[in-house]
């Protein structure tokens, strides 16, 4: 080409109060050149972009080190606002949406066309009025340089997620001085066909001569949109390659720094267990989850198997487990050893040896604000009367921090999980070991029957398979039943024994795991 | 090398210091030094300005532990804080109507006021537990208006100790009821100390020394650690099988009965029973008071507690005398009301960045 980089970054180094989370990282760009950008949770890539996008918290924990050049000229941006002038746009995984804005007014806020009239002469141009008809093309050029079409008046607190996505690149396409943009997970929330059609726009940009850093766990997606595919890990480039002398399996190996392959192949293909025990049983559920309803679930349980629940997003599988613990109204009966559980009743289910690693981590799963010793410790220790010191005949149960720490740090040591110590709080934590203490959490309970919700959702590729190995072991060495609910397909046929697909609020089928894809494929669509 | 790490970790360590510490709370400090060190300049007496603060916070510790309960449990800062207090109010006066006296109706005016604290206190939580979310606010107009009603209350119930009711009706309380020959001093006197012009209330302080450390232990117990829980994530605590309104229903009974039990330790240092209106202004000091001790919305501590008290009393102590002197002009009232709604205004938006 000959031609000046678009971006160069030299050199980059940053730590986080003596922390060092990248070191010398470099990586140019070209005009129109799209790289995909990729590695575990917690390898530096948002650190990175934040640090290429100006954004503040950057600046207010020391800087970063190394030069960023754009266009030929250094650059150093105080605030987003400067990297936004400059040309660079950056669609996050959190939407920034006015939720009662339609499409046109989300894409153009602040960049609205306006009108003069005699109040902006009088006072200033903030009495301008808004020119709807100039918005309407503006935004409808955006979302046609996208490739997908929105409804651009639609309200987008009506819209489905993929829309809301869109909605955010569109608004990043409609300046024009853009140049880069920068795309963080923007695939996480779409389904499939969503996905591809932001694929198909991705092409299109980059032969605008728009740059394009798409940042996605994915890897499918980089190999089919990219030009280049840069791999970090633990802040460091561990690789670079062009996307097409590579593969998926490199790419993960590259990641996770070891072979993840090969380990786990070996697919439960019969359906052994039909003599088995049946520990659980649930007639006739309905769950009212918002977005997840149950109509009519009947399903049993065998006594120490990994049963998983798969199906599409919507058609009800999250509201089983959230039902059967009595967190969302449900109705029905569930049988657990021969006695019936009452439903709506949280406690009676934990009291008859359940636990639920719930798929709201944030929500639900963790005490924030809180140590990761009470994280772990507080479900068993109000339930069960662990890590307690009884006075007066039990009539004082006083905490025992030094048994909380014990388990806490055996824990820690057993899951692997990434932290400075037993005490830091739990909002500090990277999502994959946030999940790490919600499994410890469970397990502390030392339950008869698990339900795990998506417990590999946001996470990366090693802590998945840390975490589906936990549950594997958990299972084996404790005889723990577990039910495990997910929406990838594939770590189910990897995990469980038997595979039950809801659909429509409805179990259509119940497959051994190592059935052929399109029978699941079959079951999924059955009902809806 | 090694001197400029150390150097640059003793930096690091002021400055963390600073920020845990908080601005405001360093003004007040810094307010706080900088007056008992010209206090004897302008001809203040040093010892009786420290048993001034000393005993000030003899009768307010209590008040402000009663918020520690809420704090906890995510209700916020109990604005409420009258209501207990009127149950105190309602001890006291039946104590003496009963025909008590001395250090006896002292503690038979606590163990009056403790079914109205049981009573009200549920009353209050169970209304607090409709309005999750709105806690603070709801709370501030439980406060106002329990006030307004027992106003009428305090002139209809039939009361007829001639010591309290009005001298020409003979009936109705008085607004100010003076406890000389009741509890006046009671726990004050306690094992006093008297050294020269410095005195100690010990009991006073055992008291809430004792109250503080039933407050701690309750917080490392099981369902202190509830508590605890239902106020960082009451979603986490549901899913963990906690009836999160019982125990939502349990900090506020605590609080309103700490306040109860507050008040009368309030009198028996101040020597008088204040009705009708006195209780109004009861609650801001305290809510002020721990928050300069560091506490949040969200976050409360024994420390906070001590350190918030004496900060807060003092100020309202010092100020008068040493302005006075110096300047012969009452600013003490000005500063109090700047301090308590300032640190009040701060918490509040203190708590919405927390929030993001």
């Amino acid at each position: 080409m000959g031609k000046a980089p678009l971006l160069e970054m030299k050199n980059i180094k940053k730590d986080f109060f003596g922390n060092q989370v990248l070191t010398d990282i470099n990586l140019t760009l070209k005009e129109g050149e799209v790289i995909g950008l990729c590695g575990e949770n917690g390898a530096g890539k948002s650190t990175l972009m934040k640090i290429l996008f100006g954004a503040d918290v950057i600046r207010e924990t020391g800087g970063y080190g190394g030069d960023i050049i754009l266009n030929g000229e250094k650059v150093s941006f105080q605030s987003p606002f400067d990297a936004i002038a400059k040309g660079i746009g950056m669609v996050h995984q959190e939407f920034s949406l006015i939720p009662g804005f339609t499409a046109t007014e989300n894409i153009l806020l602040n960049r609205e066309s306006k009108k003069k009239s005699v109040l902006s002469d009088l006072f200033s141009d903030r009495m301008d009025t808004l020119d709807r008809k100039d918005m309407d093309t503006r935004a409808a050029e955006a979302i046609k340089k996208m490739g997908v079409n929105i409804d651009q008046n639609m309200l987008t607190s009506n819209m489905p997620v993929g829309h809301k996505q869109f909605t955010e690149i569109a608004r990043e396409l409609s300046k024009e001085q853009l140049k880069l943009l920068i795309l963080d997970e923007p695939t996480a929330v779409l389904t499939e066909k969503e996905a591809e059609a932001l694929l198909e726009s991705i092409r299109g940009m980059s032969k605008r001569g728009i740059a394009v850093i798409f940042i996605t766990h994915r890897l499918g997606e980089i190999l089919s949109v990219c030009d280049r595919v840069i791999t970090m890990r633990d802040g460091y480039v561990v690789n670079e390659s062009e996307t097409k002398d590579t593969s998926i399996a490199e790419i993960t190996k590259w990641m996770v720094g070891r072979d993840v392959e090969g380990s786990d192949a070996d697919y439960v293909t019969e359906d052994t267990g039909v003599n088995k025990k049946i520990v659980m049983s649930i007639r006739k559920l309905w769950v009212d989850m918002p977005g997840e309803t149950v109509r009519n679930v009947n399903l049993d349980v065998r006594e120490g198997e990994i049963l998983g629940i798969g199906g599409l997003a919507g058609q009800g599988k999250l509201g089983i487990p959230n039902g059967v613990m009595g967190l969302y109204q449900a109705g029905g009966t569930v049988t657990f050893d021969g006695i019936d559980i009452p439903l709506n009743n949280p406690r009676r289910c934990l009291d008859s040896s359940f636990a639920f690693v719930s798929e709201d981590r944030r929500g639900v799963g963790l005490l924030l604000d809180e140590s990761l010793e009470w994280n772990i410790s507080f479900p068993a220790m109000q339930i069960q009367d662990k890590f307690l010191k009884k006075y007066l005949g039990g009539l004082i149960k006083w905490r025992d921090d030094a048994a909380i720490k014990e388990v806490t740090d055996k824990y820690i040591d057993e899951l692997k999980i990434k932290c400075t110590s037993s005490t830091q709080k739990a909002k500090e934590l990277s999502g994959g070991n946030q999940q790490k203490v919600c499994l410890a959490k469970a397990f502390a309970l030392e339950p008869k029957l698990l339900f795990v919700s998506e417990p590999t959702r946001g996470i990366d590729v090693g802590a998945k398979a840390l975490v589906l190995d936990a549950l594997k072991k958990f299972n084996k060495e404790k005889g723990v039943t577990i039910v495990m609910v997910s929406s990838e397909l594939e770590e189910l046929r990897r995990t469980c024994d038997r595979i039950a697909i809801v659909s429509g609020g409805k179990v259509s089928g119940i497959l051994p795991a190592g059935e052929q894809l399109e029978k699941f494929g079959e079951l999924m669509l059955q009902n809806c | 090398m090694s001197e400029q790490t150390t150097k640059n970790t003793f930096q690091d360590k002021v400055k963390k210091v600073a920020e845990e510490f908080g601005l405001p709370r360093l003004i007040i400090t810094g307010f706080l030094v900088l007056l008992l060190v010209i206090s004897p300049f302008v001809g203040a007496d040093l010892p009786t300005q420290i048993s001034n603060i000393i005993n000030r916070f003899s009768w307010n510790g209590i008040l402000v532990l009663a918020m520690v309960p809420m704090v906890h449990s995510g209700c916020g800062l109990n604005f409420g804080l009258p209501l207990g207090i009127i149950s105190g109010l309602l001890g006291a006066t039946l104590s003496i109507e009963l025909g008590f006296t001395g250090p006896v109706s002292f503690f038979m005016a606590a163990l009056l006021a403790t079914p109205f604290a049981l009573v009200f206190g549920s009353v209050y939580g169970w209304l607090l537990n409709k309005i999750k979310g709105g806690e603070m606010m709801i709370a501030t107009y439980v406060g106002f208006s329990s006030v307004s009603l027992m106003c009428m209350m305090w002139l209809l119930l039939p009361y007829h100790s001639p010591n309290m009711v009005w001298g020409m009706a003979g009936k109705g309380l008085r607004t100010t009821i003076s406890l000389e020959g009741y509890y006046t001093q009671a726990l004050a006197k306690i094992l006093q100390i008297n050294i020269g012009n410095l005195s100690i209330p010990t009991g006073a302080l055992l008291f809430f020394a004792l109250l503080a450390f039933l407050m701690w232990a309750f917080l490392h117990t099981k369902t202190g650690t509830a508590m605890t829980a239902v106020g960082s994530n009451p979603e986490f605590a549901r899913s963990a099988g906690i009836n999160v309104n019982k125990i939502r229903l349990i900090s506020v009974v605590m609080s309103t009965w700490l306040a109860a039990i507050g008040i009368l330790v309030y009198e028996q240092g101040f020597g008088f029973i204040q009705l009708y209106m006195a209780p109004f202004y009861m609650a801001l000091p305290a809510v002020s008071a721990i928050l300069i001790g560091g506490a949040s919305v969200n976050k409360a501590s024994i420390m906070n507690v001590i350190i918030g008290t004496i900060l807060f009393q003092g100020i309202v102590t010092m100020t008068p005398t040493v302005m006075n002197n110096m300047i012969h002009l009452d600013m003490s009232e000005v500063i109090r009301i700047i301090v308590s709604n300032g640190m009040i205004l701060y918490a509040l938006t203190r708590k919405t960045e927390g929030a993001k």
